[in-house]
């Protein structure tokens, strides 16, 4: 036993390669190791074929390793009678809202996961109910998923994924495709379920998204290139451009205005914190006057 | 395109009335039932009779009459041609009202094509009658159980239900694929309502390759979503929601009985009954 819980799900030594019908094959992981741990959240960034989505799709056994190994709460993605107990514990959201609803009225397509578990209808309409409450959707549960707007869509998707009860839920690039209302919207609905005790694994391409969690990974040509917190992460400078990756406009204006003179702490990831300490600073500075 | 909404015929009207509470068994059923009747009717009181229960149902599904006949406008087009070959093309014979060259109408067959068009209309009319008050979903569900029996030789109750599912999903999605397409192609010079038949045929070609290719990316990243949340079929499958056959059903089928006997039974019987 350690003397810390063991992980939710962890990856070991995962390495994945993709055999097209024709041409050579393609390695898309290789050697990555990552523990997602119960309540964490965790971002994933990296460049286009970094390999993050094929990641993400191991993490709820839609993929198998070409070797490594994938144990999501004690179960063996690999182990064939586990696979569906798995994908009940690790939820996904695709990127597009319209290609993951499945039926024509909302409350049914939240419903569609559980009655894959083949649970009592009395049971499923419980957990319907509270999960369209729990993404504040309540109202809508009757309307046909094509009138409504992107955000709202994948907050349909994500109380699908609830209704399952999972542990822990992977957002492939979900917010992508939304408008900045939408995106906020998905982003205060999964971050209020992370403080709830799920874990989130968010695989972006926005750094203000990866700036929220609490650990950022950051892959490269099918290997961790870096991890940390996100102020760790985006110290990086070097590495990040050597990725063509930047930081989040707020680091990188902290970073300008403390080279200019400012006197400002260290780790600034969002614009309320920037503010705050430009504040403190500006107060300082006219009391020490 | 406005002219792609304009096509969704029969749509449904979410209301609360008894005959949408009604068990989509029931109304399934029920509509085989009565265009049954309706063929099986010789007599234009059949037809009076099957029009004043076609009514009744609509009225007691708080359908607005005006509303079920905007939605049968697109069958009166059809009507007019049946009628017309009816006329034209009828029995020869009869009683002629009309005649100039080749040109024949007899009274005979005026009556007939005013017969089968009526017939056509009703028939419609009563299919619409149960999509106004049946939603897809229960439409959907309606059908899965009634064919689940048959699923011993060889039918796939459920996989036919979750197309259909998915169908009616997509539909609207596909329309407004469909729809940005076309402005799309617009932009860049695309003509799609002028020219000849063969040049707008011509010009539906780039419209229609990547409203296909868009459609199997749709289905393949659908099918990686369905199996994201645990679908593997109809297996160990459960609804939340659980059909029930209640009083009201046993009601309407007994009232399907009855009008169906008052339209087939030969008014001999009638007069029989009313005779004792």
């Amino acid at each position: 036993m350690s003397d810390r819980a063991p992980a939710l799900i962890r990856v070991r030594g995962l390495s994945h390669t993709y055999e097209p019908g024709a041409g050579e094959p393609v390695p898309a992981l290789r050697g990555v190791d990552l523990d997602v741990h119960r309540g964490e959240c965790i971002a994933l960034i990296g460049g286009n074929g970094s390999g993050k989505s094929t990641l993400a799709k191991h993490l709820n056994a839609l993929l198998l390793p070409t070797a490594g190994e994938v144990i999501v709460d004690g179960l063996d993605t690999r182990d064939r009678d586990a696979v569906w107990a798995v994908r009940q514990r690790v939820g996904m959201i695709f990127e597009h809202p319209d290609d993951q609803l499945i039926a024509a009225v909302v409350e049914e397509d939240v419903a569609f996961g559980c009655e894959n578990l083949g649970l009592p209808p009395t049971e499923i309409r419980s957990r319907v109910d509270e999960a369209l409450r729990t993404v504040g959707l309540e109202a809508l549960r009757r309307r046909p998923p094509h009138l409504l707007s992107g955000g709202q869509k994948q907050r349909v998707a994500i109380a699908g994924v609830l209704a399952m009860r999972p542990r822990c839920l992977v957002l492939d690039e979900a917010t992508s495709m939304l408008d900045p209302a939408g995106q906020r919207e998905v982003m205060e609905t999964v971050l209020r379920l992370r403080d709830e005790g799920l874990a989130l694994v968010l695989i972006t391409h926005s750094m203000e998204e990866a700036a929220l969690a609490d650990r950022v990974v950051v892959l490269a040509g099918g290997t961790v290139a870096l991890s940390g917190t996100p102020s760790d992460v985006f110290a990086r400078d070097d590495v990040l451009r050597r990725l063509r990756l930047e930081a989040p406009p707020i680091v990188a204006l902290a970073r300008g205005l403390a080279a200019a003179g400012v006197p400002l702490p260290p780790g600034l990831l969002t614009a309320p914190q920037l503010a705050d300490a430009v504040a403190a600073a500006y107060r300082r500075g006219r009391g020490g006057a | 395109m406005d002219f792609l909404r304009g096509l969704m015929l029969g749509q449904y009207v979410p209301a609360e009335s008894p005959v949408h509470r009604l068990d989509p068994r029931t109304k399934i059923l029920g509509t085989m039932w009565l265009v049954g009747v309706l063929f099986a009717t010789r007599s234009l009181a059949g037809l009076v009779v099957l029009t004043a229960f076609l009514g009744g149902v609509l009225a007691a599904g708080r359908i607005a009459p005006a509303y079920a006949v905007r939605g049968l406008r697109p069958v009166f087009w059809l009507v007019g041609i049946a009628v017309v070959f009816q006329v034209l093309f009828g029995d020869s014979g009869g009683h002629v009202l009309f005649r100039r060259g080749p040109l024949v109408v007899t009274r005979e067959n005026l009556a007939a094509g005013a017969f089968y068009g009526y017939r056509l209309i009703l028939l419609v009319a009563a299919t619409t009658v149960m999509t106004f008050t049946t939603s897809s979903v229960e439409l959907t569900d309606g059908l899965e159980r009634l064919l689940r029996p048959f699923r011993r030789v060889g039918v796939p109750a459920h996989e036919l239900a979750l197309m259909m599912t998915i169908a009616l999903r997509f539909i609207p999605t596909l329309f407004e694929e469909t729809e940005t397409i076309m402005k799309a192609q617009m932009a860049r010079g695309a003509e799609f309502a002028r020219g000849s038949l063969v040049a707008r045929a011509r010009a539906l070609i780039p419209l229609l390759v990547p409203l296909f290719v868009g459609a199997f990316r749709r289905a393949d990243a659908l099918a990686l979503a369905m199996e994201a949340r645990g679908y593997r079929g109809g297996e160990h499958r459960t609804r939340m929601k659980e059909l029930r056959v209640a009083v009201r059903d046993y009601v309407a089928a007994g009232m399907l009985l009855v009008v169906a006997a008052i339209v087939l039974l030969p008014p001999s019987v009638w007069r029989a009954v009313a005779g004792r």
